[in-house]
């Protein structure tokens, strides 16, 4: 295991260095698609000038993340290189190791006989952290982000290291690095769910309303998030003195003024918003990220993993600026569900459309802004139908899910009253 | 003729002691310089000024307009202003083939204002100023608000007198997509006080002055001394106009000119409200070369711009100038078109490079053409906020090596709120081209605030260049006590250096657009997307998995529901 691990590291770290050093690099960290407003490093870079210049930061519209980040590269800015694969492995070590622990030899007396070839084998599951290692180092997503020095490979490892410290029980870790993961982008407040239903889980503490010991344990952590949160503020406004940044980062992923074409969905309908109704769709459109974190852990209380999987999916999908390194993030959760292969229907479609996008976004890019022969149109469907299949892959997945636990409970070979082979649908 | 030259000096002489010995509570003078220029091209440059003793910021209403123009004065003493000056130009000034101009002007409209300490909230004075003279002057000035308005902290300090080194009473605001028009002229002639009636104002006539390659009116107003200890202080309003007549389009290739084939009109008075009244034609260049009708035994020499020229003067106060039949048709000829012009010491250019509508560069470009004195410039930079500037790339080189400036101040833009300010103040080595670099991206806008005509593109104001340059030539001393108006504008130094302004040619960018036609397609369509997400995610959510039972076909439906309304167990 740590052998193949060990080569593919050295792989992963091998392909990016040799990119960093060739003149891809530059062309690369101009995308759209691969860096955003929030996240470009020369926006950090900028930044950076302008508090070497005495301007703040904060004074112009060109520098949006957090005096943490500034905190961080003021020292950091010459070797940012090896930060952003630092950052890039931890996600690899942080991701696998979780997975090791499986429900399996709790749960394989509950089951159905004829289940139990819907049950993972040890021997697949000793591969899973592999696999996933290899998704996430090796997907090309993450190879241009990562090359881009997009600082969403810094807050895809916040993140990885939130669901570790959350995996492994350890409150105080977890919530304090909820509170950086929000603290960085707003989104991850949702996140504060499943892993309030993980780790009440682990203490075998009941979700029940009723409970004490349930709402004691919110309690808990809910001070314990909202404590380092704020230090963190406050520690931000200690670097520059002033409460500057809070509408320049938090402000603008809430309110969108920027409307540089990325692959989400924001930028075009508020290019092309009346400017009566540009208010009301923006906090449409901003409750519809907040607005499945309910529904969500309602059904899958139980399921606490595959919620945080779906959370993040959601996010990446939904979110004011989004980029190929929010979704490499989710998609290197896939190998752990690879047990639901049988029961995906439109995996092929999504994956073909996928593809076709991701090689479709170039070329219209090329054709509106330089050749000039396409408009700006072109790009917009390319990111619709990109959305769309993400929407698709994602809901597909969580079909398989809740289909495979359906049969769990009842038993993976149904037959109907007349003895004949049933059909399943949702009703 | 040595003699007739002293007494009409002394003839000035009295009358410049009587301008400041004795304070004239009123005072209008006008002049014309006419300059040939190299290319067989002829500038003509205008100047109408009036001075009047009186103190509008005291508080006590002024009623009692003579000279000074009742619309100006009200601005003045309504909105606290110490100094106004704004420029309507159409062309650009090309000063490698025309040398420099006596009054420097950006193509389109040009506004920068000091106001006094008293004012509190400068910026909605400033709001309120461009708004009424953007009715004085019939322009659009209304364009002018936070978006396109600047404070520059270093550049245009006050042509008046004053001591002022607050900025935060210093407004600037450029609109280089402005065009300048009969509708602009006419509101600027009724601000004379013969009008265009009398004296050199009847030759403004619009139709030949905007068949020119360069149009320029302008109104300066700012406080000057009346006498040498600065006792009283007095208003004086400059209104200048600068044409430059191209050989080709007006002169039908012959280089001939005359004021009839310039202005299709000839001058039979001076304004009777004048007390001077003159035209000089610059006969420094070659006057061997060219000749110049009805002869003139009046010469004067005056420094200008560094340079020590000679001037024909024809005073029209006099009644001899005009001569015969009353009215005086200057004539300029060419004898022969040899000889070589003084090359301007400093000259900017500016333009973007780049492909594509997703990033660009601004190369600026400054020239320093003096042989061995190198000079510092202030340049300022003004660019609107959807092209974002990334400060981290400037780069200023000079002879292929690194030039860093030794002052910048530099002001990033807010969306939608205020534009880049960069200044710098950069030292020009002798002989060289030092070359100002930065890198921007271009930003994709709301479809409203578009111009109708989108695909035209964007214009960023010119950049100024301001500089105190070395002459060349150095400056008579003798020659400071006549003062004629071209040489008074600009503070002159003892040391032979003179100040300049040059503007650079505004850009015209592109941005990405989007489609216009589709506000409405593009919300169903992202709202039809988001809805398949809130769609798949509602059906897992709230259903469950049944087994499914078959449907019986249609037939056998259409009999059960028959036979339940017989009351016969179904099929």
């Amino acid at each position: 295991m740590a052998a193949p691990l060990t080569l593919l590291l050295i792989l992963a770290v091998t392909i990016r260095a040799a990119l960093y050093r060739s003149s891809l690099a530059d062309l690369i960290a101009e995308r759209v698609e691969v860096v955003s407003p929030l996240t470009a490093w020369k926006r950090v870079v900028e930044g950076l000038a302008l508090l070497d210049l005495g301007v703040s930061p904060y004074a112009g519209d060109v520098f949006h993340e957090t005096p943490l980040i500034i905190y961080l590269f003021h020292f950091l800015v010459d070797y940012a290189e090896i930060t952003f694969m630092v950052s890039a492995i931890n996600d690899v070590f942080v991701v696998p190791i979780q997975f090791r622990k499986q429900k399996y030899a709790l749960e394989a007396e509950r089951y159905p006989l004829d289940c139990l070839e819907l049950i993972r084998s040890p021997k697949e599951m000793y591969y899973i952290p592999l696999k996933v290692a290899m998704f996430y180092l090796l997907n090309p997503f993450t190879i241009l982000s990562c090359v881009a020095k997009s600082t969403c490979g810094l807050n895809n490892a916040v993140i990885a290291l939130f669901i570790l410290t959350t995996i492994k029980g350890n409150v105080l870790l977890s919530a304090i690095f909820l509170s950086l993961a929000t603290y960085q982008s707003i989104y991850p407040l949702t996140l504060c769910a499943p892993a309030l239903l993980y780790l009440t889980q682990r203490q075998y503490i009941p979700v029940n309303f009723r409970r004490f010991s349930f709402w004691w344990f919110v309690a808990q952590y809910a001070f314990m998030y909202l404590g380092s949160l704020f230090v963190m503020i406050c520690l931000s406004f200690f670097l520059l003195g002033s409460w500057d940044y809070l509408p320049s980062v938090y402000g603008f992923i809430l309110s969108v003024p920027d409307l540089t074409p990325n692959i989400g969905l924001f930028w075009y309908f508020f290019a092309e918003m009346f400017e009566h109704f540009r208010l009301f769709f923006l906090c449409v459109f901003q409750i519809n990220i907040f607005f499945y974190t309910i529904p969500l852990s309602i059904k899958l209380k139980e399921h606490p993993v595959f919620l945080i999987f779906m959370q993040l999916a959601v996010i990446s999908i939904f979110k004011s600026y989004p980029t190929v390194g929010d979704i490499a993030l989710y998609l290197a959760f896939l190998p752990v569900w690879s047990h639901l292969h049988r029961f995906l229907r439109n995996i092929f479609l999504v994956s073909c459309v996928l593809l076709a996008c991701s090689a479709l976004f170039p070329v219209l890019w090329h054709l509106w802004i330089y050749a000039g022969s396409a408009n700006s149109n072109f790009y917009y469907a390319i990111t619709l139908l990109f959305n769309v299949a993400q929407i698709l892959l994602v809901s597909d997945y969580f079909y398989a899910f809740l289909r495979r636990e359906h049969h769990l409970s009842y038993g993976l070979y149904l037959k109907r009253k007349d003895g004949s082979e049933a059909t399943l649908v949702l009703k | 003729a040595c003699s007739n030259i002293r007494g009409v000096f002394l003839v000035f002489f009295f009358l410049e002691r009587k301008l400041w010995n004795l304070p004239l509570l009123y005072d209008f003078q006008e002049e014309l310089v006419i300059r040939p220029l190299h290319s067989g091209d002829i500038y003509a440059s205008f100047q109408f000024r009036t001075v009047w003793e009186t103190d509008f910021t005291r508080g006590n209403k002024v009623s009692h307009y003579r000279l000074f123009p009742k619309s100006l004065g009200q601005v003045i003493s309504k909105f606290s202003v110490r100094e106004l000056h704004i420029s309507f130009t159409q062309g650009y000034w090309r000063t490698m083939q025309w040398g420099q101009p006596f009054q420097p002007a950006p193509p389109g409209a040009e506004l920068w204002v000091w106001f006094q300490d008293s004012v509190t909230d400068v910026d909605s004075t400033w709001k309120e100023l461009t708004n009424v003279l953007s009715g004085i002057f019939c322009a659009s000035l209304n364009f002018i608000d936070s978006t396109n308005t600047v404070q520059p902290s270093a550049s245009f300090k006050p042509l008046g007198i004053g001591n002022v080194t607050d900025h935060r009473f210093l407004r600037y605001a450029t609109l280089p997509r402005e065009i300048v028009c009969t509708e602009n002229l006419t509101p600027w002639k009724k601000l004379l006080p013969c009008g265009s009636k009398a004296g050199l104002a009847v030759l403004l006539k619009s139709e030949k002055l905007f068949h020119s390659s360069f149009h320029s009116q302008a109104v300066h107003i700012r406080p000057m001394c009346q006498d040498w200890e600065c006792k009283t202080t007095s208003w004086e309003l400059r209104q200048t106009l600068n044409v430059v007549f191209d050989l080709h389009t007006s002169a039908q290739g012959k280089r001939e000119w005359s004021l009839f084939k310039m202005f299709s009109r000839t001058l039979t008075e001076a304004c009777p409200l004048a007390s001077s009244s003159k035209i000089y034609i610059d006969i420094t260049d070659n006057p061997e070369q060219f000749e110049v009708s009805p002869a003139t035994p009046l010469l004067s020499q005056a420094s200008v711009l560094g340079d020590r020229r000679t001037f024909s003067v024809y005073d029209l106060t006099q009644q001899i100038t005009f001569g015969t039949v009353r009215s005086l048709n200057l004539l300029i000829r060419w004898k022969s078109s040899e000889g070589d012009m003084l090359r301007p010491l400093l000259h900017g250019e500016r333009y973007v490079a780049g492909y594509g509508l997703q990033t660009g560069e601004i190369h600026t470009l400054m020239y320093n053409y003096h042989p061995y004195r190198s000079f510092p410039v202030l340049l300022l930079d003004s660019v609107p906020w959807y092209l974002r500037l990334y400060i981290h790339t400037l780069t200023v080189t000079s002879k292929g090596k690194d030039n860093k400036p030794s002052y910048i101040h530099y002001q990033p833009s807010k969306d939608r709120v205020r534009p880049h300010l960069l200044e710098m103040l950069v030292q020009l080595p002798p002989n060289s081209v030092t070359e100002v670099t930065v890198q921007f991206e271009r930003a994709l806008l709301k479809w409203t605030e578009y111009t109708p005509d989108p695909n035209h593109g964007f214009y960023v104001g010119s950049s100024v260049i301001s500089s105190l340059v070395p002459s060349i030539v150095a400056m008579d001393t003798n020659s400071t006590r006549e003062r004629p108006l071209f040489s008074s504008f600009f503070p002159c130094k003892e040391e032979s250096s003179y100040f300049v302004r040059v503007y650079t040619e505004p850009l015209l960018v592109n941005l990405p657009t989007p489609d216009f036609s589709m506000p409405y397609n593009v919300i169903c369509l992202t709202c039809t997307v988001v809805a398949v997400g809130y769609g798949s995610l509602y059906n897992l959510l709230t259903r469950s998995f049944q087994i499914e039972e078959p449907n019986p076909g249609l037939a056998k439906r259409i009999a059960n529901v028959i036979r339940k309304m017989r009351g016969v167990p179904p099929l």
